[in-house]
């Protein structure tokens, strides 16, 4: 689904952000990308979501190359991957509703398809009962629910998160994690970048690390650091 | 509708200054246009305007002295009466305006031709002294003197209008640019949402262009109204003076508006994209 082959990113101001970075993800997976602060995570996901462009290497999204595309090509490849971000970033004069509806709005979808689908993901995230309420009306778990909601309505073939979990407690973020693997279930591949040890080490997922833009580890049921055995 | 309702009118104000300007010297442009079309016709004539009732022996000397002068090729006797039928020939449809009159109001006149154009000054010069002459026109010289007229004016005019026309797109890109910083966060998520630029700019370009539009409804009610008192008290008098028509108001209203319009709507477009620009990048 996606191919990363010799990645660098190197910022203008000289920062070199990601070194010659290598990875495939399959469809229908579910990787954590884990690293300390500063290692390069929230700079992969820019470029996936060509919001940086790419120094050098090449990179494939289910099967395209996307190395390099004209920026009005940009929008097509954004509806294919959905993201989600820490700081939620709903709109806070819309509903939870038109949140969700806004983004099939964007696309250009009809008016009956989006009065049909939008319900269907509220109820999978189980906001339903919150539909008309305003973000500043919802706790922060409910917001990051509705940010999933809109992230998923157009039915992205691949959903990335940076951090989601990261403003909210552990009760929350488990809530928060149930939501991601009942849409990773549904055939959605997913990218999650986060801090958060406890989930990494009880999802035994694949984890990618980076360390200061390098890969350093790609684990199949891994946790979030390497483990040192106890002596 | 606008966060900052000063901008918004300091957007409009600016365009419509654009367009008032360019109307004036549109109009100016075209008047004069008018005048030397009217006189080019009669480009190598020289006309003698004689007093009214002029003893025949007055007019004999006037002949003579004109024959006299070298470079004269013909000299044309016409009276009053032959000049309110070239006029009513000229001016055909509204020739009907004509037949009201009481008194013809036309002097009876000389026409002169010169071989060549050299001898035209002198020879104007000596006519204009000759006892029983009321007047002498030469239109080469108002033709030339209209034609660098008209030149000076549209030059300084494409230059004002240049100038204020980079001042109108940059008031209105500054103007758009604070409605897309208060709108910066719903940008963003459309951006992420795979909205496609056209879409995000669409409302932007669209207030652009209305704020172009409704500069140009104002700058064309004072156009319009304005030129058209000026029409009302002036044209008469500018006959008299300098023998030429004012454009009709009447007749340049259509065109004048949908110039005003597009140029209007053209000015808020651009102002629009130039503070756009910026966000499309991302
Ligand atoms: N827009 C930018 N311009 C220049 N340098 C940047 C930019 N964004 C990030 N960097 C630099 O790139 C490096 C990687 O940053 P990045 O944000 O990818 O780290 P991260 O792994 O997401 O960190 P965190 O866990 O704190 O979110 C850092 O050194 C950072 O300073
Ligand atoms: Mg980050």
């Amino acid at each position: 689904m996606i191919k990363l082959v010799n990645i660098s990113k190197e910022y203008r101001n000289g920062v070199t952000a990601l070194y010659d970075i290598n990875m495939e993800i399959q469809k229908g997976e579910f990787v954590f990308l884990v690293g300390s602060s500063g290692a390069g995570k929230s700079t992969l996901i820019k470029l996936l979501l060509k919001e940086e462009g790419i120094t050098r290497g090449r990179m494939y999204l289910d099967g395209a190359d996307i190395t390099r595309v004209p920026n009005r090509r940009i929008p097509y490849i954004r509806r294919k991957v959905g993201v989600v971000f820490q700081d939620f970033r709903l709109l806070p004069n819309k509903t939870v509703y038109e949140n969700v509806a806004f983004a099939m709005e964007i696309i250009g979808a009809r008016p009956r398809e989006i009065r049909r689908r939008v319900p269907l993901i509220l109820s999978m995230v189980d906001l339903s009962r919150k539909a008309s309420s305003f973000p500043d009306q919802l706790s922060g778990g409910e917001q990051q629910r509705v940010s999933i909601a809109r992230s998923i309505v157009n039915n992205p073939p691949v959903l990335i998160a940076d951090e989601p979990t990261g403003n909210l407690d552990p009760d929350t973020a488990d809530e928060i994690m149930k939501v991601l693997v009942d849409i990773n279930n549904r055939g959605t591949t997913i990218v999650m970048a986060t801090h958060a040890r406890d989930i990494v080490n009880k999802m035994k997922k694949r984890v990618i690390a980076l360390e200061d833009g390098r890969l350093v580890r790609d684990e199949e049921k891994g946790g979030y650091s390497i483990e040192i055995p106890n002596i | 509708m606008w966060r900052n309702r000063g901008m918004g009118i300091a957007s409009i104000t600016s365009i419509s200054a654009v367009l008032m300007i360019l109307g004036v010297v549109l109009i100016l442009v075209l008047s004069i246009n008018n005048a030397v079309l009217d006189t080019k016709l009669k480009f190598d004539e020289i006309e003698v305007f004689l007093v009214d009732d002029l003893p025949n022996q007055s007019m004999d000397r006037i002949e003579e002295a004109v024959k006299e002068h070298p470079g004269v090729l013909s000299i044309i006797f016409r009276s009053k009466e032959q000049a309110l039928e070239i006029m009513k020939e000229e001016w055909a449809d509204e020739a009907y305006l004509l037949d009201g009159l009481e008194t013809n109001p036309l002097p009876d006149s000389y026409i002169i031709k010169v071989n060549d154009i050299e001898y035209a000054d002198g020879l104007v010069n000596d006519v204009k002294t000759l006892d029983g002459v009321e007047e002498v026109k030469y239109y080469k010289d108002v033709i030339d003197k209209l034609l660098i007229f008209a030149g000076y004016i549209q030059f300084g005019g494409i230059l004002i209008i240049g100038i204020l026309v980079f001042i109108s797109v940059f008031i209105i890109s500054n103007t758009i640019k604070i409605t897309v910083s208060s709108r910066r966060r719903e940008i963003n998520i459309m951006k992420y949402v795979g909205a496609t630029n056209g879409y995000i700019r669409g409302p932007f370009i669209m207030e652009g262009i209305f704020l172009g539009i409704i500069g140009a409804l104002i700058s064309i009610v004072i156009v319009y109204f304005g030129y058209q008192y000026f029409y009302k008290s002036m044209n008469e008098k500018l006959y008299d003076l300098f023998t030429f028509y004012l454009v009709d108001p009447k007749l340049i209203f259509t065109d004048l508006a949908i110039m005003f319009g597009t140029i209007g709507a053209g000015i808020g477009a651009l102002g629009s994209l130039v503070s756009l620009k910026r966000f499309l990048n991302v």
